[in-house]
């Protein structure tokens, strides 16, 4: 069963990338959607099993990978309760935004592309999440970069679309650089890349110190911070995140699907699979709580100002991950996961919600050319609201309780850096709220600003920022468009969706609303114990569930206060005092371009990595190449040597053959006359 | 069988080939067709027969198999052949190319077609010889023989600086090769033979394996090639045939890590301990230099020349790392070049057949046209940057290991090559392939036709199966390389590796 779950989607993404073109769009659609939602049932199934119920931790071995030595790779599944969760939430969501995409793609000439690059990385992703050693999870976690870029870059006539796919690839591999470095040294330590001896492996190393890379440093803070690394790539974690925003070039589905719920989770998962040997490494621990802090914090202050409806939703999960890796930080591995399927739902849920806006909007993503849409689309604007209801943590829904759970967890914890943790976690709950209202109100309240103007108007003067302002989706290419030309000749009229894509925006509410209130003894309360078993390691030292239950009052209401506040500023911004907003803006023209330049980092790493390696590149190659090593070496021979032979050539036929076949009597004659020489 | 071994068969098959083409008269339609397709057959042939070897071959011997062994020349030669579990893999990669090859130069080669040809099987007869000899005379004459066909097969159907390259590859290679004659005639002198399996046995003298290992590095740095030889190199292939890139880069540039492997290591294993450092500056070197100079290149095959730079930069740092990991890590990933680059060459043919240019600027949204080329393109290209799944992760990934036991430094180094490496090759990618289809000059391009596709998909197909079963190649070589670093450890007088030291 747990093989057909795994191999289901790839069966999918070789029928549809393969025979995509004869088969038609509409069968490949429905092959991969089929299998998808086969897997996720059976996922399920295996959920009840394995998490609720009492089946074993089980590792089957498919086959032999690589073997040099020492070192032996398999390809193997490693099924127990961590990864049966994770096999939920990548096979749900992924089959309803398979679902949702048939509707949501109906325009596109690429469908069967489409529908193979998701089923491809849905393979991906459970090769990632099932893996039994470090080296299979490195082929999941490529993996899934891959389809990740080729989903962003799938409208590849556009632009934006290739340098947005190119970065996520590139700034991906900076992680993997580390990750990579951090399976060597693992290797290096325990002989073993096998989670089992490595695990085993992991006390003995305690506060052992090792000799690397020139300086003495403590093996196990070493390997987890490496191995963090890799999983700040792909979570999108501070100083690695700038390619999450840009990925939203991506269709609305992908980025729902991977830059969501999914993909941008694998480095928690990562790290909370790996929490036998974090729970050796304190130090490591500490500075995955502070940089998950400063992302939740940063990526919040950002989501304040952004106007495009998916940027907001891309830096509230940005934000949403730092959440977790400040649990992960703190010791909470249950929490962070716990955190990862509620926020699978909630956030699966709004991405699709304004993939459902903007197919209303005919692919406008500008929030200020929105407004009064509610009355238009009252379906999708409730499954917003509910959304929003659980990313808030509105008491009951999802994330109530397992973002409020993480902020008491930030708050009990004795490591170094979870107060600050606790600090900016407890702002960011603030912020988030008045952001995802913000977007809820300029979306769906107020004057329907759509109706009063032009639909290719101009963008505001000080929205200078170059991508910021053609990711429409669906507007590719002349050739890729012709489909909607239609749309920008008659006044815009907001239609709802078909029900193929609303269905997957109601079983998602229905996740956001009570995923939380009914697993949240299972995940983090009485039942913890049974559903883990051991699939998550929590160290002698770690009193964290214990301390928890004693966190002051006020702390345990902080989270549901700071969302009050958020609410409220919201409401009266953008609901009452509507000209509030741009005077601020021009009160505080500084921050506001900070915030809305994304606190600069992108013009940063432009400054300081990719224009000197073009610069480099052009330096080694002119200069070093051509002048030093040619100049020197052959040009600066044959310069004289062309000297000399010029004349010669003048009485040559010039005929190249028989040049070079002079050349070729020639140096025969030299082996000749050495071999003899040498030889006797 | 016959009177003469199978490694004789290999060697002298596609001379067979070379004398029916000598045979055909006139140079009508006709007499082409028959030369491409004698051409064609005779590589097919020895590709048979080379697997039939391989069925022969024990991959649990470390020893040498398949030995074949006659006087020559009097009294000091010996024509002595065999095979162990370090050549084996790179006989059957180059019968295997050989084919694609012809099959790449159908079409686009128009004159001297016969010649051609010759030239071609002349050049396999030379590169199998290479890996067969066991005796250095032989090797050498077959390592440096192998000069001369490529320096007309650049020189006479090459681009417009056809002669500034083949010129500027006969100097570099020239060079290390006179000096690694003075090599071999210091050997003989100590040892008294130039029996490979008796040398392979000989200690020398540690202050003399110093000058003996400079003097084969430096035919073998350039045949790599390292940095700072490697500049004849993008020239070369810029100015190559499809075909002439292909066995560029996926044959001759071994015949530096394979002697590495067959003579520099296990001859030289003082020296090669003592040069270690030196080996791996110039390898990091070369992956992050040439790997940013790729960056910035204008002309495709360029590109994947510095990359093929920066890829056997993997190759030398994994051998001097001395561990199993490493060394087999280094011939896969030889192996896994010779497919990967030899696919990217071909791909690089079949744009610039349709165009007649290799500027990139001169492309972009081709997948709109050439959808069958784009998924080419785009395996070929992930395999070149080493996505795990492909054969070019298994190479890059055991030589890394193998490195960080030796030195982390080199390893932390080592390692941003594979950012680098994804951002020129996708970089390369979105110019020739993504973007919107507006020159006119390419509107007309066809998707890949049927011989192309032919070429293509064996290539696309072992690079996967090679990337989730390597076995085949780890297997063959695991014995041999037990071996060879067995002997290493028993001459310096270590008991194990150097490993990283906890305390």
């Amino acid at each position: 069963m747990y093989t057909a779950i795994v191999f289901l989607p790839l069966i999918g993404f070789l029928i549809a990338g393969i025979f995509g073109r004869q088969l038609g769009a509409r069968p490949s659609e429905l092959i991969t959607t089929i299998l998808l939602f086969i897997a996720a049932a059976l996922s399920w199934v295996a959920f009840f099993q394995v998490g609720l119920g009492s089946a074993p931790l089980s590792v089957s071995v498919l086959g032999k990978w690589i073997a040099a030595g020492t070192l032996h790779v398999d390809w193997a599944l490693r099924i127990d309760t961590l990864t049966v969760v994770m096999l939920v939430v990548v096979n749900t969501v992924s089959a309803l935004v398979h679902l949702y995409s048939i509707g949501y793609m109906h325009e596109d000439e690429h469908r069967p592309r489409f529908f193979a690059y998701l089923s491809l990385f849905t393979f991906a992703m459970l090769m990632l999440v099932t893996a039994d050693n470090l080296v299979q999870m490195f082929f999941g976690w490529e993996g899934v970069g891959l389809a990740s870029y080729l989903l962003i870059g799938f409208w590849y006539e556009r632009p934006s679309a290739n340098a947005a796919a190119i970065k996520a690839f590139v700034v991906n591999r900076v992680g993997d650089f580390g990750f990579a470095l951090g399976i060597f040294l693992l290797f290096a330590l325990t002989g073993s890349v096998t989670l089992d001896q490595i695990f085993a492996a992991a006390p003995g190393l305690a506060n052992k110190s090792i000799h690397i890379f020139g300086l003495d440093a403590d093996a196990m803070t070493v390997v987890c911070l490496l191995l963090f690394m890799g999983a700040c790539g792909k979570s999108a974690q501070f100083l690695l995140h700038t390619w999450l925003p840009d990925a939203m070039e991506g269709p609305t589905p992908v980025s729902a699907l991977i830059h969501a719920a999914t993909m941008v989770t694998a480095g928690v998962f990562m790290v909370a699979r790996l929490s036998p040997l974090f729970e050796y490494a304190p130090v490591a621990l500490s500075v995955v709580t502070v940089v998950g802090a400063t992302t939740a914090f940063f990526a919040a202050t950002v989501g304040l100002v952004q106007n495009d409806i998916k940027r907001v939703i891309a830096y509230s999960t940005c934000s949403q991950l730092g959440y977790m890796f400040v649990a992960l930080g703190v010791g909470g591995y249950n929490l962070a996961i716990f955190h990862l399927f509620t926020h699978a739902f909630f956030k699966a849920l709004l991405f699709l919600g304004a993939g459902s806006v903007i197919h209303a909007m005919h692919h406008e993503q500008d929030m200020r050319r929105m407004g009064g849409l509610a009355k238009h689309i009252p379906g999708t604007f409730w499954m917003m609201t509910i959304g929003t209801f659980a990313l808030t943590g509105l008491p009951l829904t999802a994330g109530f309780f397992s973002k409020d759970a993480i902020i008491e967890a930030a708050f009990a914890s004795q490591r170094p850096g979870a107060l600050y943790a606790f600090l900016l976690t407890a702002i960011a709950a603030g912020l988030t709220s008045f952001y995802s209202w913000r977007l809820v109100f300029m979306t769906f309240f107020g004057k329907e600003r759509w109706a009063e103007e032009d639909h290719g108007h101009d963008a505001p003067s000080h929205d200078n920022h170059g991508h910021d302002n053609h990711g429409h989706d669906d507007h590719a290419a002349p050739v890729a468009a012709h489909g909607h030309d239609d749309h920008h000749g008659h006044k815009l009229e907001p239609h709802e969706s078909p029900a193929v894509m609303m269905i997957p925006l109601y079983v998602l509410a229905a996740g956001a609303l009570f995923a939380g209130l009914l697993f949240k003894d299972v995940f983090m309360g009485e039942g913890m114990a049974d559903f883990w078993k051991k699939a998550l390691f929590f160290g002698p030292d770690n009193h964290l569930m214990h301390d928890m239950h004693e966190v002051p009052e006020f702390v345990a209401f902080l989270a549901t206060y700071m969302m009050l506040g958020g609410f409220v500023i919201a409401a009266l911004m953008y609901v009452f005092y509507t000209d509030a907003p741009r005077r601020l803006a021009e009160r505080n023209p500084i921050l506001y371009r900070f915030l809305l330049n994304k606190w600069y980092f992108d013009e940063l790493y432009d400054l300081i990595f990719v224009r000197p390696a073009f610069w480099l590149g052009r330096l080694f190659w002119k200069q070093g190449d051509g002048r030093i090593i040619d100049g020197i070496g052959p040009d600066g021979v044959s310069a004289r040597v062309i000297d000399v032979a010029g004349r010669v050539v003048k009485l040559q036929t010039g005929y190249v053959y028989h040049y070079a076949f002079a050349m070729l009597i020639g140096v025969a004659a030299i082996i000749t006359w050495y071999l003899l020489g040498g030889v006797h | 069988m016959f009177g003469f071994g199978i490694l004789s068969g290999l060697i002298f098959l596609p001379l067979v080939g070379v004398a029916f083409i000598l045979c055909l008269r006139g140079d009508d339609e006709a007499a082409l067709r028959n030369a491409r397709w004698a051409a064609l057959l005779a590589t097919i042939i020895t590709f048979l027969l080379s697997l039939y070897a391989w069925k022969m071959f024990d991959t649990s011997s470390s020893g040498f198999q398949l030995i074949e062994e006659k006087s020559w020349l009097g009294s000091g030669l010996m024509y002595k052949l065999g095979v162990d579990g370090m050549s084996m893999p790179f006989v059957l990669l180059t019968t295997f190319l050989m084919p694609f090859c012809i099959l790449a130069s159908w079409e686009s080669i128009t004159f001297r077609v016969k010649e051609y040809m010759i030239a071609f099987l002349v050049l396999e007869t030379l590169m199998i010889g290479v890996f067969c000899a066991l005796d250095l005379v032989l090797f050498y004459l077959f390592f440096e023989g192998g000069l001369i066909p490529m320096f007309l097969i650049i020189g006479i159907w090459g681009g417009k600086r056809r002669i500034y390259a083949s010129f500027k590859f006969f100097l570099y290679t020239l060079l290390g090769s006179l000096l690694m004659l003075l090599a071999i005639m210091a050997m003989y002198g100590v040892a008294g033979t130039t029996d490979i399996t008796v040398l392979l046995k000989t200690a020398f003298p540690a202050s003399m394996q110093k000058w003996l290992w400079l003097a084969f590095f430096a035919s073998f740095a350039v045949k790599m090639p390292m940095w700072p030889v490697h500049t004849w190199l993008p020239d070369a292939h810029v100015e190559a045939p499809t075909a002439g890139s292909v066995i560029l880069a996926g044959i001759l540039l071994k015949m530096g890590g394979y002697g590495f492997i067959r003579f520099s290591l296990p001859m030289f294993p003082d020296a090669s301990q003592y040069f270690a450092p030196l080996v791996w500056t110039l390898s990091i070197i070369a992956i992050v230099y040439t790997s940013l100079v790729a960056l910035v290149q204008e002309d495709m095959k360029k590109l994947i020349a510095y990359s093929s730079v920066a890829h056997m930069g993997f190759v030398t740092m994994g051998l001097f790392a001395m561990n199993p990991q490493g060394v087999q890590g280094a011939i896969f990933q030889m192996v896994s070049h010779g497919l990967v680059s030899g696919a990217l060459f071909l791909c690089v043919g079949v744009v610039y057949d349709r165009l007649h240019t290799r500027e990139i600027a001169a492309y972009g949204g081709l997948v709109k046209n050439m959808p069958l080329f784009a998924v080419a393109f785009m395996l070929f290209t992930m395999a070149n940057v080493g996505l795990p799944g492909t054969s070019g992760f298994v190479g890059e990934f055991l030589t890394l290991v193998g490195t960080f036991f030796a030195n982390s430094w080199v390893a932390f180094f080592a390692t941003s090559g594979v950012i680098l490496s994804a951002a020129y090759a996708l970089y390369l990618y979105r110019r020739v392939i993504f973007g919107v289809l507006d020159k006119p000059s390419l509107m007309k391009m066809q998707d890949l036709s049927a011989r192309e596709i032919a070429l293509l998909a064996p290539l696309g197909l072992l690079v996967i199966y090679y990337g989730i079963q390597p076995g085949p190649i780890l297997d063959a070589c695991a014995a041999s390389v037990d071996l060879l670093i067995k002997n290493y450890q028993t001459a310096l007088g270590l008991t194990k590796a150097a490993t990283l030291a906890l305390h």
